[in-house]
C-alpha cells in the first residue's frame, strides 16, 4: 500500500510495539506531527525541551527494558538531544530518536535550521542513520530497533529529511533484520566459562563485582542463585544498584569513589574479583594500578570492547551476562565444594568491616540532614519506588541511603554524570508504569536543569514526587572545594534559589517545605497521598554536610575519608584471616 | 609496535569518518590509511597502519569490530603477509644528473610516467624498505614533491607464520 513517509514511520514504530513518544514539534517535522494528530494507539508526550525528550525517552527504556522513543525537529532541536543520546550512550540505554533534517537537496547548503546531527552524534551513539530514500525507511527503522536493543545496548539516531517523510512510498515491513557486520554474541565460551567457574573455585576471598550489564541482561535471578550458591560477597556499581538485593546478607552495597568502607576493603583485599556486566570505570577502580593488588580478575561482558580496557583481566569471558552466569552456574552445581565451610572466614571478616564502619552520618536535631531525608524516603515507600536521582551529592546519598532489592527501580545517569537527567527520567519512567509511586531525588541546582518539565508532569497528571534536597550549593562540587581547594567557594554559592514552592504551584503541581527534622517525615507522606499531580518537596537541608567516605582523585579505593576526623585505614594484611 | 590491519567495510557514505573518529576519539594513532572498493561494489577494504602496544591493538581491533558497518578486521600482524605501497616523486635534476636519477629509478624498477622540461616524475611500488631506500637515493637530486599511496597488504595463502 501506498503511503507517506510520515505514515510508515508511525506504522513502523507501531510494528514495534511501542505505546509512546516523547517529542518537540517544529518545520521538517510537520508531516510527521500532522500525522500523530490522529493517531489512536500511539500517543507522543510533548515536553517542554527536546532534552527533556530524550532523558524521558530513556527513562521508559531503563524501568520498562523496552526501546524508549523520541521525536525532534532539525537544527536546534537535533542538538538539543545531544546531552540524552550521550547520557544513554555511557549507560547503555536502548532508546531511538528520530531527527528531522533539512530536504535532501538543501543537505550541506547550511540551509534555515540545517545541524549535521549524524556527524554531531556518532560518537555519542552505537550506531546513526540518515534516511535518503522513502523506499529504505521501513527497514532503517527496523534496523534502528534491532540495533538499539540487541548486545550491548545503546542509542541509535535516524536523521529524517523533509521530502522522505513528505513523499510517498510502498510500506513493506521487513521481516527479519540482517546486518552483515552487526551479529552480537550471547552465549558464553564454554572453555572460559569452565575456567571462571574453576576461579570460583579455587578462590579464597572472591567479590562479586556486579554492574548495569546485570540489569541489561535482565540477570539479577541468576546473579542472586550465582552468590547465595558460592556464598560470594558482592558488591555494584552506581549502574548495578537493585542487580542485587541491597538488603541481601551478601550485599556489601556500592563500591568505588563514594563506596562502603566494607565493600572498597573487601575488593583491595580479595583474591579474584568476578566483574559481572561492568567496566571497571574509573570512579569504581580509582588508581588502577592499586586496584585490587592481590585478586585475579574474571570479567564477563557483551562487548569485548569492554574487556581489558582499564585493567588487567585474567579470565575474559565475551557474552550475555544471564547466558554466561547460567552456564557458570551448571558448572559450579557439579562441583562438590562445602561452600558455607570454606567461606565461613571471608564472610566473618566482611561482616567485621561491615560493623566497623556501617554508612552513617552525624544527627542533628536542628537541621535537616539529607541523608536523613533519603533514609525516611526508603522507610515510607518501604523500599518499593522508582528512584530516579540528578547528580551530586543527592545522588550519591540516594545510592548509599535506600536499598534497592529489584532492578529497574534506580534511575541515574552513572557514566556521563548529567544534572537535569533525573526529572525528566522520572516523566518517562512514570509513563512506563502508570500505578508505581516514582521520586526525583534532587538537589537545588540540577532540578533547575529542566525544571521546564515541570508542564509536562502536570498536563499528564503524573504524580512524579521530587525531593529537593536543597543546600543553597551546588554540593558536591562545593565538597572538593572544601576538602582540596582550601573552602575557595568560587561558582557555587547558588546565591538566589527560587522558591520551589511556588515554582511547583505557578506550573499547577503542588509544593511542600520541610525546614525542621520534625516536618520531613510529615512532608513525605503528605506528598506519597497526591495522586493525580507532581510534588516539589523543597528539604531546607545542612549546607555543609558532605558525601562520605570518599576516595580522592588519583587514590587507590582503599585510601578512604571520612567524615571530620579524614583518617586514612591501616593497610589491612590478608595474612590475618585464617582461611581453614 | 607498528600493526597493518585490513579491515571490510560496507561502502556507504560516512564509514570512513567512523573510523577515522574512532582512532581520534580515542588517541589512537593512524600513520596510513587507503581505502577501495573490493569486488564485490557493496563492501570496500581499508588497509589502516597503526601504532601501539598489544592493549592499545587490541582495543583497536575490537572498537572496529565493534562498528555496525565494519564487516571484518583482520591484524595481518598475526599472519604472513605481503605489503605494497606507490609513491610518485617528481625530481628536478641538474642536467648533468639526468642520466644519473634514471639509472636510479631503473633499479628499484621505476618507470617515468610524465616529463617536463626539467622535472621527471617516476612512479615505483614496493614495500617499505625499498620505498625508503629509493627515497633517499633520488633525495640528493632534488625532489620537488612527492607522493604515497599509503599501504595496502593482503595475507599470504598457505603460509603459516613461524
Ligand atoms: C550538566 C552538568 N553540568 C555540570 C556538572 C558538574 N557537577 C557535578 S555535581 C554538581 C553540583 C550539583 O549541584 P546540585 O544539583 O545542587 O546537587 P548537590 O550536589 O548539592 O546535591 C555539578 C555542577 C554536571 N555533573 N552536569
Amino acid at each position: 500500500m501506498k503511503m507517506s513517509g510520515a505514515e510508515i514511520l508511525i506504522e513502523c514504530l507501531k510494528k514495534e510495539g511501542v505505546k509512546h513518544v516523547f517529542g518537540y514539534p517544529g518545520g521538517v517535522v510537520l508531516n510527521i506531527f500532522d500525522v500523530l494528530y490522529d493517531e489512536k494507539q500511539l500517543k507522543l508526550i510533548l515536553t517542554r525541551h527536546e532534552q527533556g525528550a530524550v532523558h524521558a525517552a530513556d527513562g521508559y527504556a531503563r524501568v520498562s527494558g523496552k526501546v524508549g522513543v523520541a521525536i525532534v525537529t532539525s537544527g536546534p532541536g537535533a542538538t538539543n538531544t545531544v546531552t540524552g543520546l550521550a547520557t544513554a550512550s555511557m549507560d547503555s540505554i536502548p532508546i531511538v530518536v528520530f531527527t528531522g533534517q533539512v530536504p535532501t537537496m538543501l543537505i550541506g547548503n547550511d540551509a534555515f535550521q540545517e545541524a549535521d546531527i549524524v556527524g554531531i552524534t556518532r560518537p555519542c551513539t552505537k550506531h546513526n542513520f540518515l534516511v535518503k530514500d522513502v523506499k529504505d525507511l521501513a527497514v532503517t527503522v527496523r534496523e534502528a530497533f534491532h540495533i538499539a536493543s540487541t548486545g550491548r545496548p545503546g542509542p541509535v539516531l535516524v536523521d529524517l529529511p523533509k521530502d522522505v517523510t513528505a513523499g510517498t512510498g510502498e510500506f513493506i515491513w521487513p521481516k527479519e533484520v540482517h546486518i552483515k557486520g552487526y551479529n552480537p554474541k550471547y552465549e558464553g565460551n564454554k572453555w572460559q566459562m569452565k575456567q571462571a567457574a574453576n576461579e570460583i573455585i579455587k578462590a579464597k576471598r572472591p567479590v562479586i563485582m556486579a554492574g548495569g550489564g546485570v540489569i541489561l541482561s535482565d540477570a539479577s535471578k541468576e546473579l542472586k542463585e550465582l552468590a547465595e550458591l558460592t556464598k560470594i560477597p558482592v558488591t555494584m556499581t552506581l549502574m548495578g544498584l537493585g542487580g542485587f538485593p541491597g538488603t541481601n546478607r551478601l550485599s556489601m552495597g556500592m563500591l568505588g569513589m563514594h563506596g562502603t568502607y566494607c565493600a572498597n576493603m573487601a575488593v583491595q583485599n580479595s583474591d579474584l574479583i568476578v566483574g559481572i556486566g561492568v567496566r571497571f570505570d574509573d570512579r569504581v577502580t580509582g588508581r588502577t594500578k592499586d586496584f585490587a593488588p592481590g585478586a585475579k580478575i574474571v570479567q564477563i561482558d557483551i562487548d569485548p570492547t569492554s574487556i581489558k580496557k582499564t585493567i588487567r583481566v585474567d579470565v575474559p569471558v565475551v557474552g550475555d551476562v544471564k547466558h554466561v552466569l547460567k552456564g557458570m552456574i551448571k558448572e559450579l552445581k557439579e562441583s562438590k565444594e562445602q561452600w558455607s565451610a570454606v567461606r565461613n572466614a571471608w564472610l566473618k571478616q566482611v561482616d567485621a568491616w561491615q560493623k566497623e564502619r556501617p554508612l552513617d552520618y552525624e544527627h542533628d536535631p536542628k537541621v535537616i540532614k539529607p541523608q536523613f531525608v533519603v533514609e525516611k524516603i526508603y522507610e515510607l515507600t518501604k523500599g518499593d519506588a522508582v528512584i530516579c536521582t540528578e547528580v551530586g551529592q543527592n545522588q550519591m546519598w540516594a545510592a548509599q541511603f535506600y536499598k534497592y532489592d529489584k532492578p529497574r527501580k534506580w534511575l541515574s545517569s552513572g557514566g556521563l554524570g548529567t544534572m537535569g537527567y533525573g526529572f525528566p527520567a522520572a516523566i518517562g519512567a512514570q509513563m512506563a508504569m502508570p500505578d508505581a509511586t516514582v521520586f526525583d531525588i534532587a538537589g537545588d541546582g540540577s532540578i533547575q536543569m529542566n525544571i521546564q518539565e515541570l508542564a509536562t508532569a502536570v498536563i499528564n497528571k503524573l504524580p512524579i514526587k521530587v525531593a529537593i534536597l536543597n543546600n543553597r550549593f551546588l554540593g558536591m562540587v562545593r565538597q572538593w572545594q572544601e576538602l582540596f581547594f582550601k573552602e575557595r567557594y568560587s561558582h557555587t554559592d547558588l546565591d538566589v534559589v527560587p522558591d520551589f514552592v511556588k515554582v511547583a504551584e505557578a506550573y499547577g503541581a503542588v509544593g511542600l517545605r520541610a525546614e525542621t527534622t520534625a516536618e520531613v517525615v510529615p512532608v513525605i507522606k503528605e506528598a506519597l497521598k497526591i495522586k493525580n499531580k507532581p510534588v516539589f518537596m523543597d528539604f531546607v537541608v545542612d549546607w555543609k554536610e558532605k558525601v562520605y567516605p570518599m576516595v580522592p582523585a588519583g587514590a587507590a579505593i582503599d585510601e578512604m575519608i571520612f567524615g571530620e576526623k579524614k583518617e586514612k585505614k591501616k593497610k589491612f594484611d590478608s595474612s590475618e584471616i585464617k582461611i581453614a | 609496535m607498528k600493526h597493518t590491519i585490513s579491515v571490510l567495510v560496507e561502502n556507504k557514505f560516512g564509514v570512513l569518518a567512523r573510523v577515522a573518529g574512532l582512532f581520534s576519539g580515542r588517541g589512537f594513532n593512524i600513520e596510513s590509511l587507503s581505502v577501495g572498493e573490493t569486488i564485490d561494489p557493496n563492501i570496500s577494504s581499508m588497509t589502516i597502519i597503526t601504532r601501539g602496544d598489544d592493549l592499545i591493538i587490541e582495543q583497536i581491533t575490537k572498537q572496529l569490530n565493534k562498528l555496525v558497518d565494519v564487516i571484518k578486521v583482520s591484524d595481518l600482524m598475526e599472519v604472513e603477509h605481503v605489503e605494497r605501497e606507490m609513491v610518485l616523486v617528481k625530481v628536478s635534476p641538474r642536467r648533468e644528473d639526468r642520466i644519473e636519477v634514471l639509472k636510479i629509478a631503473e633499479i628499484f624498477r621505476g618507470r617515468i610516467i610524465d616529463s617536463g622540461h626539467s622535472t621527471f616524475t617516476i612512479e615505483t611500488t614496493g614495500d617499505e624498505g625499498k620505498i625508503s631506500a629509493f627515497i633517499e637515493l633520488i633525495k640528493p637530486f632534488g625532489i620537488k614533491e612527492f607522493v604515497r599511496t599509503g599501504k595496502v597488504a593482503i595475507a599470504r595463502e598457505g603460509v603459516k607464520k613461524p
